[in-house]
């Protein structure tokens, strides 16, 4: 199928002897058929699946027949956030300041088990069980790691989800500024921000469960 | 051009010295609990016995330090163990000290390739390091609450302190961590904490540590402003999520802080909740590109406590396996190092071209590309398969050793060695003189390139390595482009041994795996450090068995880590655009710095 | 002469690039439609470009790939499905992550536990594919899957695999594993035959005896 056949409406046909000079398409269709043919990923490894990312760049899998060779490190340059590897307390508020640098349409494809919801390290005391705790994620590839065609048909999930946006939805043409996320802090344990109340609310709890047994205690001494 | 030494094959049968007791009788006692090796040294005579085995008794190479916690005893141990880089068997050091009040004297100023290790222990296990000049946490973040590594210490997804878990057999009601924690998601805080009144560390915490702070310009001089610039985590040239702070003096570094923990994902920790058996996969995903010589080194480790025999053949396949991966890994850090140095991906294009040749005989061997999990204790997994691509295995590797790797190296040489811009690029760049190298406790191709002729494989023989004709590559100036070219060397050594291996295979039958199939490993109480000589450098496990199903204590002597602590040292004085080529001809793996 | 290395060097790059075009003149078109050239290419002997078209060509998976595991099956006479699994627990024991859940199916008259799962879970967010579940499978229940064309939208509702979800046909295992559904088949079926022998020379003694 050529690039012209997708993109044609088909409510509206053209004459056959028109055929090989006028196309009609939809702009939703060409303008998401452009924006999903030259989806630049951002150069960002975190862990093993990162490698395996490296391998489908290269020669044999080949990301640039899916217009993505061009890999930026800077977050301001790219559309697509690969989340490739394990997803730690201590860097998630770098990957949190990532998503946020990336300009809008932006997509994030969680690469692995790990990315996804932990993985095999889930348990860890330093691992986020999932990196969509924070930023909203596209398409998730399972896998440990996902191989290269694996991740290939993460990327053709992400392309088929382009599709189907139209440009009277999506969130950034819509009026007002995007939200920004905000960026955890690393305290005794890592604190989201906008999880405040609930760690108020169980501060609260255990003092007053500790009031409880302290009375509890004095009573039985008296 | 290749120069290459004699191996020092002779001096593998040093005994270690039987008289460091009788040297200190005061301070230094036998280590005489049942399956244990080593000696019991006085904290307050630490740093005087350590000079003297250092001077006096040659073992000038401090491998690895870490601490175990004996919560039942109510003790830290700290454990050294150190080597003689003439070759010859580990001396193994333990300190004792209160688990309330862990405190030993530091040895930075005997070994400085202790610093970070120190820095670890500290973090991860809570023992403080009297006289370190930097003690502050180097995987966690500063203000992180509680040692973790310490027996008591539990998780936020604690379940039960060792696997299997009871919730997963026969009740098996599927539930999600998350569901169990209060905050739905992997956290937990001490009881008095208060989210209003934090206030997390400062950056300039860890710019202080650069020096970066500090008055610049004397008066006499132009007075410039230093500069700090962070490089990492997120940077193509990290080679992972790696941070350098470096300070600059105009385009001069002053200083560089390496900064990690990035990825650190509590390997140790996992590592003591599983089973011997559970442990082998996560091996894979330490340094991840090189799996199957993880795989190798724990084998050893475990088989070593089990006293178990690895029949011929399993010997032969994890040989040929483990010198394959030392080929992936090299044209790997070779084709990066390119990468770094400005010739963007085509060096790497073709250095991954041969590499993925390699990983699919992983694939239809061991059944995955990366994370191979291919060794068991007493053997391997499955035999090679007759068949792969179309034609027998044996015919596959006879070309691939004979012929296309030979090629694929060379090839490299003739594109790169001669580069006129990689030259000028790497020679003389970042130079570590043999003494430092050693110091540092730097391991692998960097300690070669500086000139020292170890290679554990050779001074320590494992496995079936004392049957095969290789030469130990070492080079003399230690400078980038040295660690280039050693690579090279050791690629052409990787291949010859594996022209070996393929020679003989097809004669070798029996057996690939002793004993049965067995998924309950159990072994005697006793430590066992197994060490091998990685692609990056020295790789060893400690391993404490208290005689239960899981380990009591899982330690990972990691070379891309230890070889870190002298980045900085060696940065000193270049210009910031040398730090990434620097970096990578270090060649580091962030899964193994940060575990 | 300064800057032979580097031109040296590019002699290789162009040998590179040469060598994919006497790839095409060799093939004559038929480089990309030719199974047989692609395994060519995929090979030690390969030269030139060596690029898989996915997803329109692909690699074949090696017999011992491993992904996300499944159940297996047989199928009785009436399409009924018959698990192969005894709900035993040694997947769920020697799972390294933990990510298997049984649950063993009692009998509701005696309470006692009869040997069918009766639910199964593998969280495949957890799974890290090491394929301990199908080694240490006694009865050849659970085995390594092929299939890694799995990403999804949502993870929450589709990432859980069930029994359901989990179980394939036997005849799935052996057609994606032929060598190893072979050997299978013949130790069980010696293991039947060890069984039969025994069976027959009990009987023949207690036939002796009597």
């Amino acid at each position: 199928m050529s690039a012209t056949d997708e993109l044609l409406n088909p409510d509206f046909p053209v004459p056959d002897e028109l055929q090989s000079n006028i196309a009609i398409t939809t702009i939703d269709k060409i303008y998401n058929w452009s924006r999903r043919s030259s989806m630049w990923p951002m150069m960002f490894g975190l862990a093993c699946c990162a490698i395996e990312m490296i391998c489908t760049a290269a020669s044999r899998y080949d990301l640039s027949r899916f217009g993505m060779e061009v890999m930026r490190p800077s977050p301001r340059q790219s559309d697509l956030m690969i989340v490739s590897g394990t997803v730690t307390k201590k860097m998630v508020p770098q990957i949190v300041r990532l998503y946020n640098q990336m300009p809008e349409p932006k997509y994030v494809l969680s690469m692995g088990a790990c990315a996804t919801g932990g993985g095999p390290f889930k348990e860890g005391y330093n691992v986020v069980s999932g990196v969509d705790k924070y930023v909203p994620v596209d398409v998730y590839v399972p896998g440990c790691p996902p191989t290269p065609q694996a991740l290939l048909f993460g990327l053709i999930a992400v392309q088929k989800k382009i599709d189907q946006q139209s440009i009277l939805t999506v969130p950034w043409y819509q009026r007002g500024p995007s939200e920004a996320i905000p960026v955890p802090i690393l305290g005794p344990d890592i604190i989201d921000p906008r999880q405040s109340d609930v760690i108020r609310v169980q501060a609260a709890k255990l003092a007053t469960a500790a009031t409880a047994v302290a009375e509890l205690s004095g009573a039985a001494e008296a | 051009m290749t120069e290459l030494t004699a191996s020092p094959q002779g001096a593998a049968t040093t005994a270690p010295d039987l008289t460091l007791d009788a040297h200190f009788p005061d301070a230094v006692q036998k280590d005489t609990r049942p399956g244990y090796s080593g000696y019991l040294v006085n904290a307050d005579k630490l740093v005087e016995v350590a000079t003297a085995i250092r001077d006096e008794m040659g073992y000038d190479y401090l491998s690895s330090v870490t601490g175990v916690d004996y919560m039942n005893d109510g003790k830290m141990e700290v454990v050294y163990h150190a080597y003689r880089t003439s070759g010859g068997p580990a001396l193994a050091l333990k300190v004792q000290t209160p688990r309330d009040n862990a405190v030993v004297p530091s040895l930075v100023s005997v070994y400085p390739g202790a610093d970070f290790q120190e820095r670890e222990a500290w973090d991860l296990l809570g023992i403080r390091f009297a006289g370190h000049p930097y003690l502050k946490r180097i995987l966690m973040w500063e203000g992180f609450a509680g040692h973790p590594l310490r027996k008591d210490w539990r998780e936020p997804y604690y379940e039960e302190d060792h696997k299997p878990f009871d919730t997963r057999w026969p009740g098996g009601d599927f539930h999600r961590s998350e569901e169990n924690n209060p905050f739905g998601t992997n956290v937990q805080y001490p009881p008095d904490f208060s989210v209003d009144g934090w206030v997390p560390e400062a950056e300039d915490a860890i710019y202080a540590g650069a020096g970066a702070l500090k008055e610049s310009g004397n008066g006499h001089e132009l007075k410039t402003d230093k500069l700090v610039v962070n490089l990492g985590p997120q940077h193509p040239s990290t080679h992972g999520v790696f941070r350098m702070v470096v300070s600059l003096n105009g385009e001069t570094i002053d200083h560089l802080e390496p900064v990690m923990g990035y990825l650190h994902r509590n390997h140790e920790k996992i590592g003591e909740r599983n089973t011997y058996l559970q442990n082998m996969p996560y091996t894979d995903r330490l340094d991840y590109i090189c799996s199957m010589s993880n795989n190798h080194g724990y084998a050893l480790a475990v088989e070593q406590l089990q006293k178990a025999k690895v029949p011929e053949r399993a010997e032969y396949i994890r040989v040929l396996m483990v010198e394959l991966t030392r080929i992936c890994n090299h044209m790997w850090a070779i084709g990066f190092l390119l990468n770094d140095l400005g010739a963007f991906f085509t060096p790497a294009l073709y250095a991954i071209k041969e590499r993925e040749l390699i990983l699919d005989l992983f694939e239809a061997t061991a059944g995955s590309r990366m994370m191979c999990n291919y060794m068991r204790f007493g053997g391997v997994y499955r035999d090679l398969p007759e068949k792969f691509k179309d034609g027998d295995t044996i015919d596959f590797l006879r070309e691939l050793v004979n012929e296309r790797l030979p090629r694929a190296i060379d090839d490299l040489d003739t594109y790169l060695t001669n580069n006129e811009i990689i030259r000028s690029r790497c020679i003389g760049v970042g130079v570590l003189p043999p003494d430092k190298a050693i110091a540092y406790s730097t391991a692998g191709p960097v300690l070669r390139a500086s000139g020292v002729p170890y290679d554990v494989r050779r001074a320590d023989p494992y496995s079936i390595y004392n049957r095969f004709d290789f030469d130990v590559a070492v080079r003399y100036n230690g400078d980038v482009y040295d660690r280039y070219l050693i690579r090279l060397d050791e690629m052409r050594q990787s291949v010859r041994i594996c022209q070996q291996v393929v020679r003989d295979l097809p004669t070798i039958g029996g057996d690939i795996m002793s004993g049965k199939l067995q998924y309950q490993v159990r072994v005697p109480a006793s430590e066992a450090y197994g060490r091998v000589e990685n692609p990056k450098g020295e790789l060893g496990y400690y391993v404490v068995s208290n005689g239960k199903a899981n380990p009591w204590r899982y330690h990972i002597r990691a070379p891309s880590f230890i070889n870190l602590t002298v980045l900085g040292e060696l940065c000193k004085g270049h210009k910031v655009a040398d730090v990434v080529g620097i970096l990578g001809s270090i060649d580091i793996v962030l899964g193994e710095t940060d575990r | 002469m300064y800057g032979l290395g580097i031109v040296r060097g590019l002699g290789v790059t162009l040998k590179h690039f040469i060598d994919s075009y006497v790839d095409d003149f060799r093939w004559l078109g038929k480089r990309y439609t030719s199974r047989e050239a692609f395994n060519v290419r995929q090979g030690v002997k390969g030269r030139g470009v060596f690029t898989v078209q996915y997803p329109e060509e692909r690699l074949d998976i090696p017999e011992r790939f491993r992904y996300i595991p499944f159940l297996l099956y047989e199928e009785g006479p009436n399409g009924e499905q018959v698990d192969r699994c005894t709900s035993c627990g040694i997947c769920a024991k020697v799972c390294p992550p933990q990510c298997i859940w049984i649950e063993r199916t009692n009998d509701p008259k005696t309470g006692r536990p009869i040997p069918a799962p009766k639910a199964f879970f593998i969280d495949i967010d957890i799974c890290m594919n090491c394929g301990y579940c199908a080694e240490y499978c006694p009865f050849d229940a659970i085995k390594m899957d092929h299939d890694f064309e799995i990403a999804s939208y949502d993870r929450t509702t589709r990432h859980i695999w069930n029994k359901d979800k989990l179980s394939k046909p036997v005849s799935y295992h052996a057609q994606i594993h032929p060598t190893d559904y072979a050997a299978e088949e013949a130790a069980r079926a010696a293991d039947e035959a060890k069984k039969a022998a025994k069976k027959a020379g009990a009987a023949k003694k207690a036939e002796e005896s009597v």
